[in-house]
């Protein structure tokens, strides 16, 4: 039983492709992975382990690096607020506070019916517009005690943009087959290219 | 995608214009930045073509000219590093460095988001410039919007015959490939980066021997620069070095984009005159923050990022040079003001970052691994009232393991303190370490008075808690 749906697994050849080592698709894969799932399975790992030419041991240990693999499930929406010191500074302590009453759990905790996994998360890149938080990685700006509860219904009722957990960019890199250079392994590599070595070279 | 009725993905919101000349940023109000149409309707891809029009040594020496400085923290300019490739070492790779995460810092975003095409371009003028036979593009994991807009503009320019073979009919080839990181602070750092893009934990290289422009990517010589870097690269080629030149002083020239976040009356992305600009005029310049909220008064701001030691009102007047911020004891770093006013709780507030870093630490090199987490504990109990005055020092302990000797601070003539210039001295590979450090050193050296405050007149040891039933 293979793990990656058959459409994923074409994905996943194009993917590898791109890279001069297929090594280097690693961590993108662990996304198709977690997108797939929700989470990355312990079969998911195995399987990329085998596309890219490595052991299952090798791809938890890049796997367990990064914060965003889950290798448990979560919440269909994984609210992280900021709590660095611009969102700091600007109540995301209150904010977090507010939160855990509101859900019900925790920070690092997830609601019973699987909806949501509440997480304290280190700075988000919208530090003029404090406090933030991201819904499934997706920004919310300056955000008060009723915007957030806003914000919970709204997600409740399936009321919003945002895709469920693991669904990163909706819009995915194709290159076109005509247009595409390649990838060529680096030993394979022994020359300047062409447009550097026909000016006279550097 | 449709537009629902409940919370929608909002628009990246922060950017603030002002007077100054926007080179960068050019873009930003128009609704539709992003897209292909808009960018060839602006002047896009008109630097790339103009590159293609010169050798590529030709548009090597334009960006040297240029004097670009890294917009990612080191402040090295662009066209100097990109001469530090071995001759005749082949292949050579473009990485770009989106993974922005340095606390406070807010732009590469914003640029990924709103000018996808102009970071493109830069790129694709990067990679003819050097020889880069492939280009990844490296957006941090948690960044879903940017990695949209980007995406989509990759496919739109491969489709217009802007990237791919053979370039607007061009002997120039080159692919850019857009990779995506899963959340780990340390992979900004260069070499780390490679390590993930490589497929590994993100764990830096030792420098040397493993200088990227050397040894870089798969062992090969590779250029990483930083997203706001390679946006400038369009404008110069098109416009031309004395232009960029023009603007701003002869160590520091152009624009450059700064996040203020904190305790101001208008928090935003501006865009300012790189050299000239000082932190009063971007805290309490009427077209930039307008002062301090509810018009408090300012008692201390980070000037570049988490990893930067503080300032006080006393280096207000300072401009955004290096050769004056670095002597009076900090730095420019990723562009990002933090500012606190009187209100602030600063042992507090040194422990949003402290604990940052700490947790961010990749667990390599054992002075930051074991220090960071040290500092984040004693740090802690002092805030929550637990600490004694042996804290105090203690901190300062921990910290001269991770950095021997003086560390940088500013100058406070009120209590008679002396700057430390930057940089430090380190025990670590990279600058996680120190940067744990930094925000309680500042704290500790600026306003120990309220540290002692918390453990006033304790003089007892907190006895550590065991946890038993686990």
């Amino acid at each position: 039983m293979k793990f990656f749906t058959e459409e994923n697994a074409e994905l996943a050849q194009e993917i590898i492709g791109r890279y001069p080592k297929p090594r280097s698709a690693m961590i993108p894969l662990l996304h198709l992975a977690q997108e797939q799932e929700g989470w990355v399975t312990d079969e998911a790992m195995t399987e990329i382990a085998e596309l890219v030419g490595t052991t299952s041991a090798e791809v938890l240990g890049t796997c367990s690096f990064y914060e965003m693999f889950k290798r448990k499930p979560v919440g269909k929406y994984v609210i992280n607020i900021c709590t660095t010191m611009s969102c700091a500074l600007m109540g995301a302590g209150d904010l977090m506070k507010h939160a855990e009453s509101r859900l019900g759990v925790k920070s690092g905790g997830s609601t019973p019916d699987g909806l949501f996994t509440l997480e304290g998360a280190e700075c988000q890149a919208a530090c003029t517009e404090a406090p933030c938080l991201q819904v499934n990685y997706r920004h919310q700006y300056r955000v008060t005690p009723d915007q957030f509860d806003q914000l919970v219904e709204d997600l409740a009722s399936s009321d919003s943009d945002i895709p469920e957990h693991g669904v990163l960019s909706q819009i995915r890199q194709h290159i076109p087959a005509d247009k595409f250079v390649g990838s060529t392994p680096p030993e394979d590599v022994v020359s300047a290219p062409v447009w550097l070595s026909e000016a006279g070279g550097q | 995608m449709t537009q629902m009725a409940g919370t929608p993905i909002p628009h990246a919101p922060g950017f603030i214009a002002n007077t100054t000349p926007r080179i960068v940023t050019s873009r930003f109000d128009y609704e539709d930045s992003y897209t292909l149409a808009r960018y060839e309707a602006t002047d896009g891809y008109q630097g790339l073509k103009k590159a293609l029009q010169q050798t590529p040594e030709e548009v090597h020496n334009e960006v040297r000219d240029a004097t670009l400085l890294g917009r990612g923290g080191a402040g090295f300019p662009a066209g100097v590093k990109w001469g530090f490739c071995p001759p005749e070492v082949w292949p050579r790779y473009l990485v770009v460095n989106g993974d922005e995460s340095e606390p406070g810092t807010y732009k590469d975003r914003l640029l990924m988001e709103l000018d996808p095409h102009q970071l493109i371009e830069g790129c694709l003028i990067a990679c003819y410039a050097v020889g880069l036979s492939q280009c990844f593009l490296y957006i941090r994991g948690e960044m879903a919007v940017a990695q949209e807009r980007v995406a989509q503009a990759l496919n739109d320019a491969y489709a217009a015959g802007y990237i791919g073979k053979n370039i607007l009919g061009s002997e120039f080839s080159v692919d850019i490939v857009l990779h995506w990181g899963a959340g780990a602070y340390v992979v900004g750092e260069e070499t780390a980066l490679i390590e993930s893009l490589e497929g590994n934990r993100g764990m830096p290289r030792l420098k040397p021997p493993y200088f990227p422009a050397s040894i870089g990517l798969y062992g090969q010589p590779t250029i990483v620069n930083n997203v706001e870097t390679l946006s400038n690269l369009p404008w110069i080629l098109e416009h031309g070095s004395q232009a960029f030149t023009a603007i701003g002083t002869e160590t520091s020239p152009g624009t450059r984009m700064v996040a203020v976040s904190g305790h101001v009356k208008r928090p935003g992305v501006y865009e300012i005159i790189n050299g000239t600009t000082t932190f009063r005029d971007l805290l309490y310049g009427t077209d930039m923050c307008g002062g301090i909220r509810n018009d408090n008064q300012l008692k201390a701001f980070v000037p570049g990022g988490g990893s930067a030691p503080w300032f006080t009102p006393e280096q207000l007047d300072l401009p955004f040079e290096a050769s004056h911020v670095g002597p009076q004891g900090s730095m420019l770093g990723s562009g990002a003001i933090m500012v606190m006013d009187e209100t602030t709780d600063i042992p507090a507030a040194a422990l949003t970052l402290t604990k940052f870093y700490a947790h961010e630490s990749c667990g390599k090199c054992v002075p930051c691994r074991e220090g960071g987490t040290w500092l984040e504990q004693i740090l802690r109990r002092v805030v929550e009232g637990r600490g004694t005055n042996r804290d105090l020092d203690l901190l300062i302990e921990v910290g001269e393991t991770i950095c021997p000797g003086d560390f940088p601070h500013a100058a406070v003539a009120s209590k008679g303190i002396e700057a430390v210039p930057f940089p430090y001295r380190m025990t670590t590979i990279c600058f996680v370490g120190p940067s744990a450090f930094a925000p309680v050193h500042s704290a500790l050296t600026l306003f120990r008075e309220e540290f002692e405050a918390k453990v006033s007149g304790n003089d007892e040891p907190t006895m550590i808690e065991v946890a038993v039933d686990v």
